[in-house]
């Protein structure tokens, strides 16, 4: 078996868990990282990626709402890279009660977010594609946030300062000495034990936090709250639209990269089924209903896929229904609740407020194992947002390589671009043709981000998330693993099955149009043409 | 963030067959194909106008993608669209804006047609073309007519064409009013065959060159003025142009979107409208022509569908023995092979065409598009004949 030794664990390899190993390290603290599957593959990746003004929570949640507005404009000079500045707007349809309009405003003084009420004729101006009947609207400063760049840039930051990063490895049980927790037992994707002994435990897995507060004997119940969303092939708006009425389902469209989201429901589920990730009917239509009031266009384009995700909801006083709950930050030291040390629960919260619940929980650590340097993750860059220049000076150093792959990369990685593009031919040749994914990025992805297979590299890279689902650039990836990954040839065809399953899962809701012509024809390429079943019986067959 | 309007980008589904049509791609690794300049790019243009590539310039709006599309995305169209909407012009280019302005440099040209044509064949003259205009320097240059066709119809042909009853009005374009009036003359002659008055209306230059060259503004102007003016005839249209036709018929109102509902159910591709007379029994008497000829089809008449008349015309010509050669695209795309920067993809591009024309070994070649002439005569051995030219010369005098 083998045998780790740290000062903090921490478990769960979200926006939180991935900020709390960046606090710890900047404060000079050696910590390992325990993710059971892939970075940001629970609610951080499963959210719609706004940059929250806080205007959402200003009439409801003022304190949500100030958490929000301050965490924004620390978010946009620590990680530009990960943000893109659209500017939101707040629209009054005819059907909503115009009451709201004042109270939003009201809401959004009080709370300190810069909103102000333009015409309409200037929000159609900002927003062309906007549904041209509404009756107000105000603008907020709402922005893009891509959750999977900016979990990434936590830990390679972390990493680079001395963390350890373990993916794809669970947690099985904890180690106690008397009522204290001094390490955990987990096993990797191999199957393979590691004891791993630390100070601290921090238990920063989200929804599945209950089950590790199970382990160690404690009951810390948790509100399962789905959220559903709907992904749009091309971005119908270029700012983020808000519905002026208190939220609800099917109120905001954002645009994310290359897409537009569509959000959000809030469904209550039950605990045991927070790993199905199934998407009702019921909400595809009230998503696209809806959206289709704020920008007329979703009538007519594709959707792309749909997905959701769990809020890790703590239920702290018995709050029944999931848009109700605060969506504040739940810290908990168990010492104090339940009488057991070294370990403490990061829970509730936000994808904007990440980095405020990582300064929350490294402080509460730190104070225990007896650190006394302070939070600077509120003044340090993030790797990639470094310095600030626009992407037109960064394409003009890279002549030679067509712009669009220049500008998608930057995007996608800021400065750690020069990282990543060479002139070199073999380096900049697209794998990704939709969202412009080179060799060069995936082989980055693959060698310096922590990459097991194409759904973790998706996440890197956005490789598949276009119009295309994977239907040309799988085969292209997996090829790749076995160059620059050391996977099998087998091993690459199993890759690729996985993939496919995966694109396939969220395609399936919602299965016409243009969507549906697309998967016949991805299924006619890797069954008719490449017969995928047949290879991986095969591969079955040579391991018998 | 504009406003969308034209979505027909969401409707592919990456097949890539556009891009193994595509004449360029299969020349010159410089152009990435229209499933990626088109569709594809469409999605990061619009998330971010500065992920414009450069590479769009090497598309020649031949639109072999359109014709190969199984889901109807108006591939070409989008990414013209992208040259001129995203890539913006800061400077005055000459050669682009003499290039373009066929009115303007004919009118000039045919009044000192027998100097021009001296001169512009002059190694001096070609020389400085190549160096400060980036004219490349082997381009053969069509060589311009005595004065125009409008002025020889007004002086000479108009009063001849006084006795008929039925009439057609005839859009000349610009090759035959500048360079070719004996073509001209050609069509007036079928035309009186078959009983048919031929008037010409006021035109200018249908616009294809402006809208290549990116002068989208004065290419509306154009068409705004032959719009007027073809709105206003009530007779049957003709153009013995295939790129004329597909700007008049389709370019006007999907690419300069406008409406040309004025006059597009009476204008006809030439062989379309002789087809449709000698359908009618309208056939005039013919003597055998004895000539083995090859027809090669232009882009633009196969995206307009108009191949097929052009074929049912040739065959009903007594004694021509047609070898229809395999469809490629001959590579100077209008202005485009006129370029030092697209000369060498341009001639890559017809490299197939040529060998397919020497290996058929014809007397003639036939071909419907006027820069398709210019190009197969620059490059093989043959004279290139227009289709109405194979009908004059088969008419019993």
């Amino acid at each position: 078996m083998n045998r780790m030794e740290t000062d903090v664990i921490v478990i769960g390899g979200g926006a939180t868990g991935a900020g709390t190993i960046r606090d710890l390290a900047l404060r000079g603290v050696k910590t390992i990282l325990i993710e059971k599957n892939d970075i940001a593959s629970g609610a951080t990746g499963r959210n719609h990626g706004l940059l929250h003004s806080g205007a959402r929570y200003a009439v409801k949640d003022p304190e949500s709402a100030q958490e929000c507005i301050r965490e924004n404009q620390i978010l946009r000079k620590i990680a530009w890279h990960c943000i893109e500045d659209t500017g939101g707007l707040f629209v009054t349809l005819p059907e909503d009660d115009p009451a709201y309009h004042s109270l939003l405003l009201d809401g959004c003084k009080h709370a300190g977010i810069p909103a102000k009420e333009i015409s309409i004729k200037k929000a159609l101006q900002l927003e062309p594609n906007l549904n041209p009947h509404i009756l107000s609207a105000i603008t907020v400063p709402d922005g893009t946030i891509d959750p999977f760049r900016l979990t990434s840039a936590n830990m390679l930051d972390a990493i680079e300062r001395g963390a350890k990063v373990l993916t794809h490895t669970k947690v099985v049980s904890v180690i106690k000495k008397g009522t204290e927790i001094i390490g955990v037992l987990c096993r990797n994707i191999h199957g393979e034990e590691i004891e791993i002994y630390a100070k601290m435990v921090v238990n920063a897995a989200g929804v599945w936090g209950q089950e590790i507060c199970n382990l160690a004997g404690i009951d810390l119940p948790m509100f399962p709250s789905k959220g559903s969303m709907l992904i749009i092939d091309y971005r119908i708006n270029g700012v983020v639209i808000n519905r002026c009425r208190p939220p609800a389902d099917g109120d905001i469209i954002v645009p994310g990269d290359t897409v537009s989201l569509i959000g959000t429901t809030s469904k209550e589920i039950p605990y045991d089924k927070i790993d199905e990730y199934t998407i009702d009917d019921d909400e595809i239509d009230v998503l696209l209903s809806d959206g289709e009031k704020m920008i007329p266009n979703v009538r007519f384009t594709r959707a792309l896929r749909a997905y959701c995700g769990v809020r890790p909801l703590v239920a702290v006083s018995g709050e029944k229904q999931g848009r109700n709950i605060s969506r504040g930050i739940v810290l908990i030291d168990h010492k104090e609740r339940d009488g057991i040390d070294g370990l403490v629960t990061i829970s509730g919260g936000k994808l904007m407020t990440y980095r405020l619940m990582a300064e929350k929980t490294a402080d509460l650590v730190c104070s225990k194992i007896g650190v006394k340097a302070k939070c600077k993750t509120d003044k340090i860059p993030l790797p990639g947002s470094e310095h600030k220049f626009t992407s037109r000076r960064t394409m003009k150093k890279f002549s030679g390589i067509p712009d669009s792959v220049v500008g998608s990369t930057f995007y996608r990685h800021g400065q750690r671009l020069r990282n990543i593009l060479t002139t070199d031919k073999k380096n900049y040749r697209l794998i990704c043709e939709c969202e412009m994914v080179t060799e060069g990025e995936i082989e980055y992805a693959i060698k310096k981000l922590n990459v097991h297979d194409l759904v973790d590299l998706r996440r890197r890279t956005r490789i598949g998330m276009g119009p295309c689902q994977g239907e040309l650039c799988a085969y292209r990836g997996s090829g790749l693993f076995h160059e620059y990954g050391g996977a099998s040839p087998e091993g690459s065809v199993e890759l690729l099955n996985d993939f496919l399953e995966e694109r396939w899962k969220g395609i399936k809701p919602v299965l016409w149009g243009d969507g549906l012509r697309e998967s016949e024809f991805t299924y006619w390429i890797y069954e008719g043409l490449f017969g995928m079943s047949n290879l991986k019986n095969n591969k079955k067959g040579l391991k018998q | 963030m504009i406003k969308l309007e034209n979505i027909s980008f969401d409707h592919c589904i990456k097949c890539t067959v556009c891009t193994m049509y595509c004449p360029v791609a299969q020349a010159t690794h410089l152009f990435p194909g229209p499933k990626q300049s088109g569709p594809d790019a469409e999605r990061l243009r619009i998330k971010n106008p500065e992920l414009v590539d450069s590479s769009l310039k090497y598309c020649t709006n031949c639109k072999r993608c359109e014709i190969a599309c199984p889901s109807n995305v108006k591939i070409a169209e989008i990414i013209q669209k992208a040259k001129w909407n995203y890539v913006k012009i800061h400077w005055f280019r000459p050669r682009d804006f003499f290039m373009s302005r066929t009115d303007l440099v004919g009118s000039i040209t045919t009044i000192v047609s027998t100097i021009t044509n001296f001169v512009v064949n002059l190694k001096i003259t070609r020389a400085f073309m190549h160096i400060f205009l980036k004219i490349p320097f082997t381009r053969q240059f069509p060589p311009y007519a005595k004065g125009t066709f409008k002025k020889l119809y007004e002086k000479k042909i108009s009063k001849t064409q006084r006795p008929f009853e039925k009439r057609v009005a005839f859009f000349h374009g610009c090759y035959i009013n500048y360079n070719n009036h004996s073509l001209g003359q050609d069509l007036i002659r079928v035309m009186n065959a078959m009983g048919y008055g031929v008037d010409i209306v006021k035109e200018k230059c249908c616009g294809v060159p402006l809208i290549a060259n990116g002068y989208i503004e004065k290419a509306k102007k154009n068409a705004k003025f032959n719009i007027a003016h073809l709105s206003k005839t009530e007779t049957p249209i003709v153009s013995t142009s295939s790129s004329c036709s597909y700007a008049l018929l389709h370019e006007y109102k999907e690419f300069l979107e406008m409406d040309n509902s004025g006059y597009i159910s009476r204008l006809d591709y030439i062989t379309k409208f002789i087809y449709d007379e000698f359908s009618r029994g309208n056939i005039p008497k013919m003597k055998p022509l004895g000539i083995r000829a090859a027809y090669h089809s232009p882009c633009h008449l196969e995206r307009m569908g108009g191949v097929m008349y052009t074929l049912g015309v040739l065959k009903k010509i007594p004694g021509l023995e047609l070898v229809i050669l395999n469809s490629e695209c001959c590579g100077i795309a209008g202005t485009y092979g006129f370029k030092n920067e697209n000369y060498e993809i341009s001639q890559a591009i017809g490299s197939a065409l040529f060998k397919l024309i020497d290996n058929a070994n014809p007397e003639f070649v036939i071909t419907d598009c006027e820069t398709c002439t210019m190009q197969i005569e620059m490059n093989t051995k043959y004279k290139v004949l227009h289709p109405v030219t194979l009908i004059a010369m088969a008419l019993k005098e």
